[in-house]
């Protein structure tokens, strides 16, 4: 005879779980942390590159970086200045909080101010895996198009800031501002932007002024 | 892409509590899924039969029920769905500033066992 028993519980309730851990972890340690998220190409290992260049004079920074295969993001990471540590997914389209345990593991997490984590390349999949940091962080550029918010609206709606790199290719490419930005304040009204480029420089420093304060902020919590 | 890790999430909520209740083995499964997770039935059905093989899940049927999305405009107030599965500004009054009101959920509602 069947019999039905009640469940209800979410399905991602496990790694939310361990995420909740890694971000106690991450607390003890009064460390900042960043997931970062985008395309393919947008810029993810570019963009800490650049703001490594800033933040390593003030403060000791750690990279996890997260790819299906090979340690090109996490070697660049560490020519930057970063203390890194590669994931390979070994096929995941995504980091899992339990891949970011793992990682925290090989870290000595006191010693750090700021731990930057970059996630795999991709729009769809990190948005479901929580993974304990601080604030997440999504990277568009121009040449993908305006259109993604439309496109990706789990990955717009859950970030807590937003940059627009490659802003040196704007008079190059068809981007529409308006449109791109409508579609955000859609999902995620208030959200926090940064036009960048990380080739020029520009909009950098605005950037880095904002992790800088979250950094001294969590200093002192 | 993710729905492996999905499945395998899905396959062991519904064995614990399985166990727990002394199943012999799991008949059928009840997920609700909200139309803004981003979940396709199909993929977690290809990966199911994989997954449980050797389980008290094995062959067990999966059930999804869709919670269409919902919006409220934080303008005028009214409520509004997903025009044709996109993501639209406020019918009423045309304001893009909405919150979510439904169709993020994403869980095991219930198990059917023996």
């Amino acid at each position: 005879m069947t019999k039905k028993i009640s469940v209800v519980e979410k399905v991602h309730s496990a790694n939310d779980q361990l995420a909740a851990e890694n971000k106690q972890q991450l607390d003890q340690a009064n460390l900042f942390s960043l997931n970062i998220m985008a395309s393919p190409g947008a810029g993810k290992t570019s963009l800490i590159e650049k703001s490594l260049e800033q933040l390593k004079l003030d403060y000791k920074i750690a990279a996890i970086d997260g790819d299906v295969a090979t340690s090109i993001d996490a070697d660049r990471a560490a020519e930057a200045g970063a203390t890194a540590v590669q994931i390979n997914t070994g096929g995941q389209c995504h980091i899992d909080a339990h891949m970011l345990r793992n990682a925290l593991m090989e870290l000595d997490l006191d010693s750090f101010d700021l731990l930057l984590v970059e996630n795999v390349g991709n729009l769809i999949c990190p948005a479901s895996f929580k993974l304990g940091t601080d604030k997440n962080v999504l990277i568009a550029s121009i040449p993908e198009g305006d259109d993604k918010p439309y496109k990706y609206p789990a990955m717009y709606q859950d970030v807590d800031a937003l940059i627009i790199n490659k802003i040196d290719l704007l008079p190059y490419v068809k981007f529409d501002m308006e449109y791109f930005q409508k579609g955000v304040q859609m999902l995620n009204p208030d959200l926090i932007t940064f036009p960048v480029s990380c080739t020029t420089g520009e909009g950098i420093e605005a950037w880095v002024n904002w992790v800088s304060e979250h950094i001294e902020d969590k200093k002192v919590s | 892409m993710h729905e492996l890790a999905i499945t395998e999430q899905i396959a062991d909520i519904a064995i614990r509590h399985g166990e727990k209740n002394n199943a012999e083995k799991i008949t059928d499964l009840y997920l609700v899924i909200g139309e803004l997770s981003t979940v396709i039935d199909e993929s977690v059905k290809f990966y199911w039969d994989l997954i449980t093989e050797d389980t008290i899940c094995a062959g067990a049927n999966l059930h999804f029920q869709r919670i269409p999305a919902k919006f409220h405009c934080l303008e005028c107030g009214k409520e509004y769905q997903l025009e044709d599965g996109e993501l639209a500004p406020c019918p009423y009054c045309h304001s893009s500033k909405m919150e979510i009101m439904q169709g993020k959920e994403f869980h095991l509602d219930s198990i059917n066992i023996i």
